[in-house]
């Protein structure tokens, strides 16, 4: 019967098929999405960002549903071969359809520029989380094709590893030594550019024990595929001997070391180093820059006027 | 100096078998253009009525051409990112980055450039002027120009198949990874010079349609009477002549610092690649509304057609043109949330891209307003059309939140944003072109597209379409970047292999197109077009012949309403014949367009590999080129009253063997009276 239902109206038939098979195709990849990073976030900022993601699909649904609904009906009730439908060829202007055309979608957007600019206030990657409590300060550099994580005030380095005392904010500074960059840690908020010469920032928190994948999504070359490192999140006592663990390294980060890491490599393992140059972070900016205040950034631009 | 500069035997593609069958199949497939039109002796027709023609129908044609050879070519590109993704699950599938990276960075550019850019340019040819009442384009000559220097750019992407390597840095070649330091070797040379030639051609075609559209109108054809699509062009072009010079420079900046120790762009010397991003999205961002603006024109035409009445909120639809229009130069910003700008920066364009969402709403509902009790007919362009509509507002949706930052810093860089432009230029832009492809196909070759093969094409694009890209959207979700040569989390794997399904099914529906243009040709006897009206339409482009007369009109029609053809069928003014024919001053064919296209694919050649003095020889020869047509007053040529009368007369005897309707034998015709029936 449905076979015959479907020859009568061939253009029903495959547009039902054409719905299923989308829909399956969805629904299938529904159950594997929310354990993604984005849906299920494990610090404040990507939490944050995902309620609004929420909100503004929500709010959105009053323009799209109607567009579904009118759409299938429309084609249904008004196809050619229905002579019972009304026809009216020269109906081509009605106020009050002219008034809500543009006044729903214009009272969505203003709806949508409120939280716009709420969010985007409280989501500055440059804002700290919490002003009461210091931040971990951490500097990330960007090479061709791994992320080098200076911690400065334990005098530590690592390679393709970043790790974090649980429920203390951590304040990453960023840059480059290579192309640009973007740096992400998906489950903990995220992106922002690493450019050399410029140092951008990215506040984040982890209030969950986990390990989590960053990495660089903007594509810079050969090894961008694997340009990528674990997040550890960790207990303030794990954390602690894991810095003991890097101080423990028999490595140091110094000039001539830090010469030939910045040298493209791909797949490069874990690595500590005990002991930074420095004010390393400062020479990598400055030896694109020639300590021109101008090219970096806000936060850094601030630092050196205060 | 080499002559050769930088040119070398190792240019050639034998270091990988994957490249040497892309430049075999590109090497073959132009030979076997070649041979076809020798074995059927067509060179001097080739030559004599296309390449040399000023015609802007045949030029229009010729720009369809190069899309659709182009649409190939992109689609083999994703089809192979598509494989080697689907299986680089913990290995190195059957591209090495390298080769995966010029096949991304080609299939953006070819088709951005190459298949929508020409597509667009084909259909603003192929049917503005007959919309406006006019005989010609502005100036025919730059319009031959504008198609072989866009020609020239598309046979540069071609060569760089076969004579070195394409770029590696995506289709936006951000700097400083595109710059000499890191990306040393010719591809990006290869791609800052095809963008810079063709950037050129489409700012003189915009520059072109400008004024054709604010000058060469019928009497009568008022702005507030154009046809929507004509509209679109108009803001199209607006957007062309204000976007494209960013581009130009943006390219020519970059070229400098590459080529000539400049340091606009690089790392150190004060270079700055913000600058660039800027410049390149202050281009970028308007372009994809001068891409999607002219599918709006179509669809607004068909919808109107085939709901068989006429078009809902003409005013509101043109306002929302131009704010649109408008609106694009606001938004740019929106590109690179993630570069650092302070929240009160990101907060203002975010806030201005939702604002375009709002007259993009306007659209979508007045385009389902005219299918309110309309009697809908079911023809391929009619059901793109619908495919769009409801496939449109999911990518509106998701092109929403990526303008809200902070889901901006999430969603930036992955395939959710693959998915989400892919939503807006596939149903979006493609929709809408070839659903202009088949809509206007009798008008430019007098028989209709077979609609078997044609709702078969549909049906196959839009299911593969969701097939391959809603699984983008969830990788994005899953935090999948863009331009991954392989991986390692297996969660990906499953959404990869569906994504390739649907690439599989978008390549049925390509066949489709191909066998439904073949399958149309063998049968084109059946489907004659006879009364140049082939879908009871409603502008003017169907008050001419199909395929047009070289002059269009024989007389200019007087426009005296909106739908202005079909308020002459109203009328019963439409078929007359004139008292008499007056003498048709038309442009005389030349070559001096081919001319430039050529030497300006041989400069960008000679500029690639640094052989400079041909370089240097081709600019001249552009230069003598334009001097010696600047100078030749001979360039008009008169068709006299008799043969338009002769012309003329034939179409009147097809007229009379035409039905009195085309569409009367569909079973959902509303009739011939455009009266409202009792109720």
């Amino acid at each position: 019967m449905i076979v015959e239902y479907a020859r009568s109206r061939p253009w029903k038939s495959s547009a039902s098929v054409a719905i299923a098979v989308a829909s399956l195709s969805l629904l299938c990849s529904g159950c594997s999405v929310a354990e993604g990073p984005v849906l299920d976030p494990k610090g404040p900022i990507a939490l944050t960002e995902r309620d609004l993601l929420f909100r503004a699909t929500a709010i959105m649904m009053i323009v799209i549903i109607p567009v579904f609904i009118m759409a299938a009906w429309f084609t249904v009730r008004y196809r050619g071969t229905n002579r019972k439908a009304r026809y009216a060829p020269n109906f081509d202007f009605y106020w009050p359809a002219e008034i809500v055309v543009w006044s729903v979608p214009a009272a969505i957007v203003v709806w949508l520029a409120f939280h716009l600019w709420e969010y985007t206030y409280k989501l500055d990657p440059y804002t700290e989380i919490d002003p009461s409590v210091k931040p971990l300060q951490v500097q990330a550099i960007a090479q061709d094709w791994k992320w080098l994580f200076v911690y400065p005030e334990q005098n530590i380095a690592v390679v393709n590893e970043l790790a974090v005392p649980v429920g203390r904010p951590v304040s990453i500074d960023i840059t480059s030594d290579t192309v640009m960059n973007s740096l992400v840690i998906p489950a903990l908020g995220g992106q922002i550019y690493a450019m050399a010469g410029m140092q951008t920032r990215l506040n984040l928190l982890a209030d969950e024990e986990g390990t989590f994948w960053g990495r660089n999504v903007q594509y810079s070359g050969r090894g961008f595929a694997d340009q990528q490192f674990q997040t550890l999140a960790m207990p303030q006592e794990a954390f602690d001997s894991w810095v003991q663990k890097a101080k423990d390294s028999s490595n140091a980060l110094d000039a001539a070391t830090y010469e030939v890491l910045a040298k493209p490599s791909e797949k490069v393992p874990v690595t500590y180093y005990s002991g930074v140059e420095p004010n390393l972070f400062e020479c990598i900016i400055g030896k694109y820059s020639h300590g021109d205040a101008d090219r970096m950034p806000r936060s850094s631009k601030a630092q050196l006027t205060e | 100096m080499d002559i050769f500069g930088r040119l070398t035997i190792d240019s050639l593609p034998f270091y990988s078998a994957v490249a040497a069958s892309g430049a075999a199949v590109t090497v073959l497939g132009g030979l076997a253009v070649a041979g076809a039109i020798t074995y059927f002796g067509a060179w001097r027709m080739v030559m004599t009525r296309w390449v040399s023609s000023l015609d802007h129908k045949k030029i229009g044609i010729m720009y369809i051409m190069l899309a659709l050879v182009m649409l190939v070519r992109g689609f083999v590109d994703a089809a192979m990112m598509r494989s080697q993704q689907a299986i680089a699950y913990n290995n190195e599938g059957y591209l090495p980055p390298d080769h995966f990276d010029q096949i991304f960075s080609s299939h953006g550019t070819i088709m951005i450039f190459f298949m929508a850019m020409p597509f667009l340019s084909g259909l603003a040819n192929l049917i503005v002027p007959q919309q406006i009442g006019s005989r010609d384009v502005a100036f025919p000559f730059m319009n031959s120009v504008s198609l072989w220097l866009t020609t020239a750019g598309a046979g540069l992407m071609l060569t760089s198949l076969v004579v070195g390597k394409f770029s590696t840095a995506g289709w936006t070649a951000y700097p400083p990874y595109s710059g000499v330091e890191y990306t040393p070797g010719v591809g990006v040379d290869y791609w800052l010079w095809m963008v810079f030639i063709s950037g050129f051609a489409t700012t003189m075609t915009g520059i072109n349609f400008l004024v054709t559209i604010f000058k060469c109108r019928a009497p009568g054809m008022t702005m507030f009477r154009l046809p929507l699509f004509t509209w679109t062009i108009f803001i199209t072009s607006v957007l062309i002549i204000f976007a494209f010079p960013a581009l130009t420079v943006a390219c020519a900046m970059l070229i400098l610092d590459r080529n000539f120790g400049f340091h606009f762009f690089t790392n150190d010397m004060g270079g700055n690649m913000m600058n660039y991003i800027n410049l390149f999205w202050l281009w970028g961002h308007p372009e994809v509304y001068i891409l999607i603006l002219p599918a709006f024109g179509v669809f607004s035409e068909v919808v109107a057609t085939f709901s068989q009445k006429r078009l809902f909120g003409y005013i509101s639809l043109v306002c929302a043109t131009i704010a649109i229009g408008l609106l694009s130069f606001t938004v740019w910003l929106h590109h690179f949330f993630t570069m650092g700008s302070s929240a009160k920066v990101n907060s203002f364009f975010g806030t201005m891209t939702t604002i375009i969402s709002v007259p993009t709403g306007v659209k979508v509902f007045d385009w389902l307003l005219t299918m309110y009790r309309g009697r809908i007919i079911f023809k391929p362009p009619m059901l793109f059309t619908i495919g769009f509509l409801v496939t449109f507002v999911i990518g509106c949706l998701s092109g929403v939140l990526l303008a809200l930052p902070p889901i901006d810093y999430m969603m930036h860089n992955t395939t959710f944003l693959v998915a989400h432009f892919h939503n807006m230029i596939i149903p979006g832009v493609l929709f809408g072109y070839l659903a202009g492809y088949m809509y206007w196909f009798p008008k430019a070759f007098g028989f209709k597209l077979n609609e078997k093969w044609g709702t078969r094409a549909f049906w196959c694009w839009i299911v593969g379409f969701y097939i391959a890209f809603m699984p983008l959207y969830v990788l994005g979700m899953l935090g999948m970047p863009r331009r991954m040569e392989h991986y390692d989390i297996a969660a990906w794997q499953p959404h990869l292999v569906v994504a390739w399904v649907g690439a599989f099914i978008i390549l049925l529906g390509m066949i489709c197109l191909a066998v439904q243009l073949i399958v149309s040709i063998r049968e084109r006897n059946e489907a004659l077009d006879l009364s140049g009206d082939a879908w009871n339409g409603r502008s003017l482009e169907w008050a001419t012949a199909s395929p047009a007369a070289p002059y269009n009109f024989a007389v200019l029609p007087k426009v005296e309403s909106r739908d202005a053809w079909w308020d002459m069928k109203q009328r019963g003014v439409a078929y007359q014949r004139p008292e008499k024919y007056e003498d048709i001053v038309m442009p005389k064919n030349t070559y001096a367009g081919l001319v430039i296209g050529v030497a300006g694919g041989v400069f960008g050649f000679a500029a690639i590999w640094w052989m400079w003095w041909l370089a240097f020889l081709a600019l001249a020869v552009i230069a003598g080129t334009i001097i010696y047509r600047a100078s030749d007053d001979d360039d008009e040529f008169i068709i006299l009253a008799s043969e338009v009368k002769a012309i003329e007369d034939e179409r009147f005897a097809r007229l009379a063997k035409a039905p009195k309707n085309e569409m009367a034998d569909e079973p959902g015709f509303a009739g011939e009276s455009a009266a409202e029936p009792a109720t």
